[in-house]
């Protein structure tokens, strides 16, 4: 588990290029740093000034190799290498508040943005005109959208929003593709709705599409299977499958919780915690500091957590999987407002934290 | 120059409730929770001095979905009066007795007492928030925060 301190401010969001060694990120302000791996050492190579407003969103399209990056300035742009440049192109999104989230679709032809204006901005590019050209979703979009996922069959997006329900919709645009073919979300044009308690802060589909989770401000996670869990932690803010079976997700807690979704039983389970740190040996404690205890917080307890233990030292805003995809994934990432990422192996989780089990 | 100048009429008229892009709550109807009911189950339990049964008695159909200002401080009454009756000791034993809703569902009565204290109440409600949030954890707290119907 490697910690690595970009900054000191938050990291607003992040992307990866397609074989992991380049990433794309914004230290919460107007630009985009893009950092290269040299071993164990991240030098920055590139500075994407475009926007006027804080970069909300980047999504870095693995095969195309392209960025597309959205704003509080109510903006998006696809960045394109040319040789040894990032050359962006503006997309006129049509909103009238910022961009939050964006998103590119499997197939890298279209992306998906969501905003505060309440509604969805799909994004595609036009050959004749040479421009990316957007169509919007907004009924019934009812508050502002923040997260979205799209389902392997390019055509489905999964929307949270403020308005506190997570949402499948169809972004089928004709001019790009083909009719896609029934999924477990309905056989003609699917309109699917889950409601919480909270602002839905996180939307992952499974690998294979067949399974939805979102994490809620109500500190539940819930499924496309009816019942919701309620979680012992402070509210999470993003969530991600790493096999079909289980999810990670993260937020105000700063460490990673593992959930096991259980599509036999119908429930969704807590699995256990992913940063457990080392324990530090238990010396006796004197009376003096019984009475301290006592006195300054009311128990005369031993743990003394000065501190937080966990890797992060602020909450994680974003967790992004490295190697092996959403269904066998080895390694994945996290980034928070402490402006430092961290690279989390699975293999080593599981040996190290005994009882749990990654199914 | 408009042809009615005389009538202000117009001036009162609500501009926002045409805004088409105005946002509309939903709105669930509530039955009028008769709280009778909940205070003859609870009441006897107490009297025997059963106070497992009462907590349980008290703590089912809140009146959450209901307007009625009366019937939601009838039943916070009711809370109020079971959970002082517990003994410090079996405070502990009381938290256990309840499933995850319960827990959550008690952490709503406590934070509602806390908002009226009485003579004694906020220390016998220290005393429940203590366990419930060993049980409930920080997540308990966060859903009493968020939950947009109150008890």
């Amino acid at each position: 588990m490697a910690y690595h301190s970009f900054l000191l401010e938050p990291i607003s969001c992040h992307s990866w290029n397609k074989d992991r060694t380049q990433i794309a990120l914004c230290p919460n302000n107007h630009d985009v740093h893009i950092y290269k791996k040299d071993g164990t050492k991240w030098t920055k190579i590139h500075e994407l000034k475009e926007h006027n407003g804080q970069v909300t969103g980047i999504d870095w399209a693995p095969e195309s190799n392209r960025i597309v990056t959205c704003g509080t300035d109510r903006n998006a742009y696809v960045w394109s290498l040319k040789g040894e440049v990032w050359k962006p192109t503006l997309v006129i999104l049509r909103i009238n508040r910022a961009a939050r989230c964006v998103s590119w679709s499997p197939k890298e032809n279209k992306f998906a943005v969501g905003s505060g204006s309440r509604l969805i901005s799909i994004c595609y590019f036009e050959q004749e005109n040479d421009w990316w050209v957007c169509k919007h979703i907004k009924k019934p979009i009812r508050s502002t959208v923040l997260s979205l996922d799209w389902h392997p069959n390019n055509v489905l997006l999964a929307a949270g929003s403020c308005d506190f329900k997570c949402r499948v919709f169809s972004a089928y645009i004709k001019e790009v593709e083909e009719k896609p073919g029934p999924t477990v979300w309905g056989s003609k044009m699917p309109f699917g709705e889950g409601a919480g308690g909270g602002w839905v802060h996180g939307v992952c589909f499974s690998h294979s599409g067949n399974r939805l989770a979102w994490t809620s401000h109500d500190s539940t996670v819930q499924s496309d299977l009816s019942v919701s869990l309620s979680s012992e932690t402070l509210p999470l803010l993003c969530v991600s499958f790493i096999t079909e079976n289980s999810l990670v997700a993260a937020g105000h807690d700063c460490y990673p919780v593992l959930f096991v979704y259980d599509g036999t039983k119908g429930s969704v389970t807590f699995g256990g915690k992913l940063d457990v740190p080392k324990q530090t040996s238990q010396r006796g404690i004197s009376a003096r500091e019984r009475f301290q205890n006592l006195d300054r917080r009311a128990t005369s307890s031993e743990t003394t957590e000065q501190g937080l233990e966990s890797l992060h030292k602020n909450s994680i805003s974003q967790i992004s999987v490295l190697e092996g995809g959403k269904s066998k994934c080895s390694t994945f990432c996290t980034t928070g407002m402490d402006g430092g990422m961290v690279t989390w192996d699975v293999k080593s989780l599981e040996s190290d934290l005994k009882d749990l089990k990654i199914v | 120059m408009s042809k009615n100048t005389v009538s202000n009429r117009f001036r009162t008229v609500d501009v926002d409730e045409y805004d088409e892009n105005k946002f509309v709550d939903e709105e669930d109807g509530g039955e009028n929770q008769l709280p009778d009911i909940v205070h003859v189950a609870s009441l006897t339990p107490l009297c025997t001095g059963n106070l497992m049964e009462a907590l349980q008695a008290v703590l089912k159909n809140p009146p959450i979905n209901t307007k009625n200002q009366n019937v939601k401080d009838c039943a916070e009454g009711l809370v109020l009066k079971v959970l002082s009756a517990f003994k410090s000791s079996d405070v502990d034993k009381g938290v256990q007795s309840l499933d995850k809703n319960g827990v959550d569902l008690l952490m709503k009565y406590i934070y509602k007492g806390f908002e009226t204290p009485s003579d004694n109440s906020s220390a016998v409600l220290l005393q429940w928030h203590e366990k419930a949030l060993s049980a409930g954890g920080l997540g308990c707290i966060v859903r009493v925060l968020t939950a947009r119907k109150t008890v």
